[in-house]
């Protein structure tokens, strides 16, 4: 990694006056995103844990005088986190799944099965990259209040999370690129020694689509983990909400402390997948990039 | 940049399904039973983007021109839906929100993650660290952002506030001033997602190969020459998709302004979508709340082909 030259070369660098200015710029930055990112972060997980008193208090204490640990099991039984974390983990699970089935269904039967109109199919799928999605909240929910044919309301169910899940181009273009380089005859020779095609996706593409699969899932989880507007629209039942829209539906009436802690613990999930996963997800988000 | 040579024919092949020529035994029935499979897998897919993807858009187009009630027949309204829209003294403040919104993002949104990602690749040490910590705050919750920040924005014992007495700064209304709300929300969307573009701007800039580097040095390019000539060319495909996806995405905020402002003071930061989501759930007009969705539907669509087409085209240009 060292070798590769950048903006500045070695040379530069190795002289005292660019050793310092590099060590100067480092610091700078070091301190820069501590306070941008870290320090946000700090306050809110330390925030929870002061007294109503000197939350409000100005100006601030850096660190609470007593630590009251309260808030966070004040927030947890009041604002009935397990019922919401629950919901949520329902939705994003089955939004997962969903995703993982059907995209990647789809994506082989694009990639290698060659169905008739698969070009123009594939084209309607990328096309709705190009569309707001945001923008289609009000139709989609139509949709899904009152679904055609069969006339059934999904509203309040996490079919209405999970089901339009799967429609995600961006995934589905992504595994159906992956599956694009797996040369043809590996699939062929698993045919001739008498695997079916979906034996074929089972046996030999999956297993050698595992990284473009972790990629999948994570996006696939954080992005219901994430979504505010859409189970918004969709969960007016509060015992079906997930966190995102109880925190917001809650927030207006509950004690600053509380609410704080409800937010720490809100964001502790998909934090901790970050850290976990971190070294595949920014490998995953940066692949995107040079892909293109 | 990962496929080599080799595996480009299996590459193309798959893209363009064209049918190879039929082998001597092959039949037409075994033929049709090979396409039913490839439909059986594609099936599910299907289904799910034609009634999320496909209908919901060619209906958001009928519903604009109905009188729309859900549970009734709908009757067909003429252009009176975008009349009324178009009259709606909210309709104004939320396209020109809007777009302010989405050129202070560009401005700060976008000039800030570009010269980091710019400062990150130069910089040796404690890599991971710096794409950790700065794509932390993408992880969080986007609702908890906001509350987060709507918190730190309290006129009283607000984070900002305090700051900007610790520097003996005069301190801002923040959210609360009809004149620095919508700078506020932009302040917070930038520090919530601007990790992404940081990463994705980082990997383009290390595939800038280290001779150019080189070369302008020998040829006595200085530092910003350098940036000038080598780093911006170099990457601007990825600089213009990112510009452009950002443009995408500011067009339809929603969460800052519902959660932070609810639209305010004084319709400040009511943005197209906050709009459209009204016009559905508090006044239940969803024809109003289509007619609404079709405007930004057309507006994004015109913008990006207009964008792919002039980016596309200067492109062109440079490779050759």
């Amino acid at each position: 990694m060292s070798a590769t030259r950048t903006l500045l070369s070695p040379a530069a660098l190795a002289r005292p006056r660019g050793k310092a200015a590099y060590w100067t710029v480092f610091t700078g930055v070091v301190v820069l995103f501590t306070l941008a990112f870290l320090f946000p972060v700090y306050w809110m997980v330390t925030g929870a844990m002061k007294s109503p008193d000197e939350v409000a208090r100005t100006p601030p204490t850096l660190v609470p005088e007593h630590w009251h640990p309260g808030a966070y099991t004040d927030a947890w039984d009041l604002m009935q986190l397990p019922q919401h974390l629950w919901n949520t983990a329902v939705q994003a699970a089955g939004a997962w799944a969903c995703q993982l089935v059907f995209c990647t269904a789809a994506a082989y039967a694009l990639s290698k099965l060659r169905p008739a109109f698969g070009k123009v199919i594939l084209g309607g799928i990328l096309a709705t990259l190009m569309v707001p999605a945001q923008a289609l909240v009000v139709p989609k929910y139509l949709t899904v209040a009152d679904l055609p044919l069969i006339h059934t309301s999904l509203l309040n169910d996490p079919l209405a999370i999970w089901l339009p899940a799967a429609a995600n181009a961006f995934n589905l273009y992504l595994l159906k690129r992956f599956f694009d380089r797996i040369p043809r005859d590996v699939l062929e020779a698993a045919e001739i020694d008498g695997a079916g095609k979906l034996r074929v996706l089972w046996s030999v593409v999956l297993p050698m689509s595992r990284p473009v699969l972790g990629v999948v899932s994570i996006f696939a989880l954080v992005a219901v983990w994430q979504d505010f507007l859409w189970p918004l629209m969709v969960f007016s039942d509060t015992d079906q909400q997930p966190i995102s829209v109880a925190l917001v539906q809650l927030s207006q009436n509950i004690q600053l402390t509380v609410l704080i802690a409800a937010m720490v613990i809100a964001s502790i999930p998909m934090v901790a997948l970050f850290l976990v996963f971190q070294r595949h997800i920014i490998a995953g988000i940066s692949a995107g990039s040079t892909k293109g | 940049m990962t496929s080599t040579a080799e595996r480009r024919p299996t590459r193309t092949a798959a893209v363009h399904p064209v049918p190879e020529p039929p082998p001597a035994g092959r039949s037409r029935r075994r033929r049709l039973a090979e396409q039913a499979r490839a439909y059986a897998f594609l099936l599910g897919g299907l289904i799910c983007f034609a009634l999320f993807s496909w209908y919901p858009a060619i209906r958001a187009v009928v519903i604009a021109f109905q009188k729309y009630t859900p549970g009734q027949t709908p009757e067909w309204a003429g252009t009176a839906n975008f009349t009324r829209v178009l009259h709606d003294p909210e309709f104004g403040a939320a396209w020109r929100n809007t777009l302010t919104f989405t050129v202070l993002a560009l401005l700060i949104g976008f000039a800030v993650p570009f010269v980091l990602a710019l400062v990150l690749n130069e910089l040796r040490h404690a890599k991971a660290f710096f794409r950790v910590v700065v794509y932390l705050p993408v992880m969080i919750p986007p609702v908890v952002s906001a509350l987060l920040w709507k918190w730190f924005y309290d006129p009283g014992a607000g984070l900002a506030n305090e700051a900007l007495r610790a520097l003996h700064l005069p301190t801002s209304n923040w959210t609360n001033g009809a004149d620095t709300a919508l700078v506020s929300l932009v302040l917070v969307a930038t520090w919530a997602n601007m990790g992404g573009t940081v990463l994705i701007y980082l990997a383009a800039l290390q595939s800038i190969p280290g001779e150019l580097y080189e070369a302008a040095e020998l040829d006595g390019a200085n530092l910003l020459q350098r940036v000038r000539h080598v780093t911006i060319p170099q990457t601007r495909f990825v600089i213009l998709m990112l510009m452009l996806l950002q443009i995408i995405a500011t067009m339809q905020v929603f969460t800052e302004p519902f959660v932070i402002t609810g639209g305010g003071p004084e319709n400040a930061t009511v943005t197209v979508l906050y709009l459209i989501y009204k016009y559905a759930f508090l006044y239940n007009d969803f024809g109003g709340a289509c007619a609404l969705s079709v405007m930004l539907l057309v507006l994004l669509g015109v913008f990006s082909a207009g964008y792919l087409r002039l980016t596309r085209s200067g492109s062109g240009e440079e490779d050759a």
